[in-house]
């Protein structure tokens, strides 16, 4: 599949460098998404070392694939929001509580500070923030097993 | 010092690992559990400072060795909670690890613990020794041995009996409780004569009578007042005691509400931030007012219904201890139901209060925004939101109801089969002549009083959970410790002279970091400009000075004084702030300039409207100074609220001073205005100004550029043009009359 090819580098200290249409080189480059939650995949933006934007990519699709794969590789190193697959226990129905849960990438605790920081996305998926900003995704609360359901609801 | 002084003990499951990895000539000086893997796994792996340099241990005991090299450095960055440690060489990255924010302060310290060890290694010398005392958990300076950040961060979840905690609240009025509880005891016990002297009645007069005996009208006229007297006295008694009660309950909830509220003044900006109105008013008014209704009403009842029950369970077991039993007996299966229902309703009535604060959130959202709402013309889509809330809120209570309406039913049905019991069990004993039919009567008059009884208690239980959740939601902002606390030992400084010193200064909003190490001394009667583009944490820094917030890292001194360590009125008492917006309250123009000094003189509020430049206005006004004027001062123009504003700070004459946009929002003749009244202000105090043009900056003594929550260039305007730096590029920017920003390259925008 041919697309955009980006000129993306990554220098010894790890940081990507963008070289630009008309070849100037930004160093210290970030790949932000526009929709991290709504819509992934929807509106790259590189932005450069003093938060200018780089470039508006419109889609991931769009892109070449060995571009892809070094934008979607910088995100996944970014991006950091669990997907809670169970809750095993919670510390208390009042808060502040200390939930107990299993994520797509391990086990772990998370302290939820208030109800307020449980938000609704849609009608099934909830985005918790604990008390640390670290964000928990629950993509469809109706399809938790059933104790993490009856847990989860005493906070809805 | 030596090398030891700041351990960190390895975490116990670790130490296994560690004594079979690493060798005992290495001894470990400093450890740090990270959360993560490099693939953002929840997986602990353990990094080690020794003599020799770091060492890095994974679950499974395999160990990678970094020795310390000249050049070698740990950085740390985060970004949306999740932070990442890095190794360099020089400028080329030698590994690097992830971790959750909440280790954020254990890795500063971490860092800082191997740059110590790596400049003594590298360079052959001993250690630095420590300079300042600090928090093992935060490395923010210790106050009289504690650490104020820490010792906040500790939150306990409100205990399940909250409803006993409102004792607090009615320990002033014990002796009216007392005198209400005793009242009751006795009009309870009034209201059991009654079927009491059914019983002589049935045996001495009518089934004597029926046996052929005439009817003595002396014994009847005796029964009679009897039972006239015990009803009067039960009214009486009756009357007296929710009176009291009514009274006392009364004004519990009043207390209540005013030290909630008063709790609620005191909290931080941060809980404001957090918070939506609809909500926070919803706790404070509703809550508090279902608290006192549970207390006046529902509470009182049931301790009239215990009281009642109890005294007819003596009653009936001194009578006939058989028929006692049998009468009682559904009362354990009753409790044991209503038991079973009160978790559901529980978790039914908390969901209902938070749908009701969904629903009065929309209107805090909609009415204060209506003229966005208007202008959009979205007054379907706020109306579809509204009915959305009501929705939920009818979902919630029709599942409520399904439990509820099925409850009510139950527990007559069991008080019939109670009293069906009681008839056949009564017969039964009347026939074999263990009672007398008398006895059974007063039996039924008794019991038919006790489960009606039960039947409106089994309503306590909803009515008492409603009332512990709202007890709850109240103890929930009560509970709250201000994140800005008092200190508990407070320094008094009598004459403060202004100087300002901050000191690796940093905060975090959420996980975003919004000053990071902040350095700057500001001198006595200094003017500071603080320049940077909007989000580079000018007015954030001017919270943390106010002490609206807390810095998260460092400290902020006022004459050396840390500013925790003094009374926050006091403190404040200091600053006057002129903010972009100026906020008026309802009332006169005089009161709203004598906020921060209710008992000024008038003579003083015309002084300080004059230095203001607002005297003038003022005067035109039909009313003068005692012109009203409304929540948002309306029938205000921006540069006459800001005037008012400039006077109101004048009038405290405050030693700190701090503008924060106050030009922003006006047109360049009212500016220069506000500017006159501004040179007023100013002269003499330490004043902090933000200002987006650069223009109103030109009296500063030093402007300090900030961009992304880090301070870059500090000087005069003269010595930052010639740098042609950061302001510089501001500087032309805004003479060329575009949009200010640092270091504007907008360029090369493409679109895929």
């Amino acid at each position: 599949m041919s697309g955009l090819e980006l000129q993306l580098q990554r220098d010894p200290s790890g940081q990507l460098i963008y070289t630009d249409a008309a070849g100037n080189e930004h160093h210290n480059v970030h790949v932000v998404r526009a929709y991290p939650i709504s819509a992934p995949d929807e509106g790259i933006s590189l932005l450069g070392d003093d938060g200018h934007e780089l470039i508006w990519i419109a889609t991931l699709t769009g892109l070449s694939a060995s571009s892809r794969i070094i934008v979607e590789t910088e995100l996944a190193t970014r991006e950091f929001m669990p997907k809670i697959a169970s809750l095993k226990s919670v510390s208390s129905y009042a808060t502040p509580s200390v939930w107990k849960i299993t994520t797509d990438r391990g086990d772990t605790t998370l302290t939820l500070k208030a109800e307020d920081h449980i938000r609704r996305l849609n009608d099934t998926a909830l985005l918790i923030t604990d008390s640390q900003g670290i964000s928990f995704l629950i993509a469809d609360s109706a399809k938790l097993d059933r104790h993490s359901k009856k847990l989860l609801d005493r906070f809805l | 010092m030596n090398p030891s002084a700041t351990p960190t003990a390895i975490p116990p499951h670790w130490q296994n690992l560690v004594h079979t990895g690493v060798p005992d000539s290495e001894p470990v000086l400093n450890s740090l559990e990270l959360d993560l893997d490099v693939d953002l796994h929840f997986k602990h792996s353990l990094l080690l400072l020794t003599s020799q340099g770091l060492l890095c241990l994974d679950a499974l005991g395999q160990i990678k060795p970094f020795p310390y090299q000249n050049g070698s450095a740990l950085r740390q960055h985060d970004h949306a909670g999740l932070g990442t440690l890095t190794l360099f060489l020089g400028e080329t990255r030698i590994a690097f690890w992830r971790y959750t924010l909440s280790l954020d302060p254990a890795v500063q310290r971490f860092i800082h613990q191997f740059d110590r060890l790596r400049d003594s290694s590298t360079s052959g010398l001993p250690l630095v020794p420590e300079v300042q005392a600090c928090c093992e958990q935060c490395g923010a300076d210790l106050l009289e041995g504690h650490c104020p950040q820490c010792d906040n961060a500790e939150e306990r979840p409100p205990s399940t009996w909250t409803l006993l905690r409102l004792w607090r609240f009615a320990r002033p009025y014990r002796w009216q409780l007392l005198s209400g509880f005793l009242l009751m005891l006795a009009s309870t016990a009034a209201t059991l004569v009654p079927p009491y002297l059914t019983m002589p009645l049935m045996d001495k007069v009518l089934i004597p009578y029926q046996n052929g005996t005439p009817i003595d009208t002396i014994t009847v006229s005796w029964l009679l007042a009897g039972l006239f007297g015990s009803a009067m006295m039960a009214w009486g008694l009756g009357w007296a005691k929710t009176y009291i009660l009514a009274l006392v309950s009364e004004r519990i909830g009043a207390d209540l509400r005013t030290e909630t509220y008063e709790h609620l003044l005191k909290l931080s900006l941060e809980y404001f931030g957090g918070k939506r109105t609809g909500d926070l008013m919803a706790r404070i008014g509703s809550e508090s007012d279902r608290i006192c209704v549970f207390l006046s009403l529902h509470l009182l009842d049931f301790a009239t219904d215990l009281l009642m029950i109890a005294m007819t369970a003596a009653i009936l077991i001194s009578i006939n201890p058989w028929l006692a039993l049998v009468t009682l007996l559904p009362l354990p299966i009753i409790a044991w139901m209503i038991h079973k229902v009160r978790d559901k309703l529980r978790t039914g009535f908390e969901k209902i209060d938070r749908v009701w604060s969904q629903v009065s959130n929309v209107l805090a959202d909609t009415i204060p925004g209506i003229r966005v709402v208007k202008a959009f013309a979205q007054e379907d889509r706020e109306a579809t939101r509204f009915r959305a809330a009501n929705a939920s809120n009818l979902q919630v209570n029709d599942h409520i109801n399904k439990i509820w309406s099925l409850f009510s039913p139950s527990v007559t049905l069991l008080t019939e089969i109670g009293l069906l019991v009681v008839w056949a069990f009564g017969i039964w004993l009347v026939s074999r002549d263990q009672i007398t039919v008398g006895v059974l009567t007063a039996f039924l008059a008794y019991i038919s009083r006790f489960y009606a009884r039960l039947d409106s208690m089994s309503r306590i239980v909803s009515v008492t959970q409603k009332a512990a959740s709202g007890a709850k939601r109240i103890f929930d902002i009560l509970d709250h410790v201000s994140s800005v606390p008092e200190p508990t030992s407070p320094t008094h400084l009598n004459q403060i002279s202004g100087r300002i010193t901050l000191r690796d200064a940093g905060f975090r909003y959420g996980n975003r970091a919004v000053i990071k190490g902040l350095n700057l001394d500001i001198a006595p009667g200094e003017m500071i400009g603080l320049v940077g583009h909007s989000g580079s944490g000018k007015s954030t820094l001017v919270n943390l000075m106010c002490r609206f917030y807390d810095v998260s890292e460092g400290s902020i001194s006022i004459d050396g004084v840390n500013i925790r360590q003094l009374p926050i009125a006091e403190y404040r008492g200091n600053i006057g702030l002129v903010l972009q917006e100026p906020f008026l309250f309802f009332g006169s123009i005089a009161e709203n300039i004598a906020y921060g000094k209710p008992d000024a003189s008038r003579a003083e509020i015309v002084a300080a409207a004059r230095a203001a430049h607002a005297h003038e206005f003022i005067l035109r006004l039909p009313h003068g100074y005692d012109s009203l004027v409304g929540e948002r001062g309306h029938g205000l123009s921006g540069g006459e609220r800001q005037r008012i504003s400039i006077a109101r700070a004048l009038l405290i004459d405050p030693r700190i001073l701090i503008l924060d946009e106050a030009t922003a929002s006006v047109d360049t003749e009212t500016e220069k205005e506000i500017q006159k009244a501004l040179d007023n202000l100013v002269q003499g105090r330490t004043t902090i100004a933000i200002a987006h043009r650069l223009s109103t900056l030109h009296k500063a003594d030093r402007l300090v550029v900030l961009d992304r929550g880090e301070i870059v260039e500090i000087g005069n305007h003269d010595e930052l043009i010639s740098r042609q730096g950061a302001y510089y590029r501001l500087y032309l920017a805004q003479a060329r009359n575009v949009d200010a920003d640092i270091d504007d390259r907008a360029e090369n925008e493409v679109i895929v």
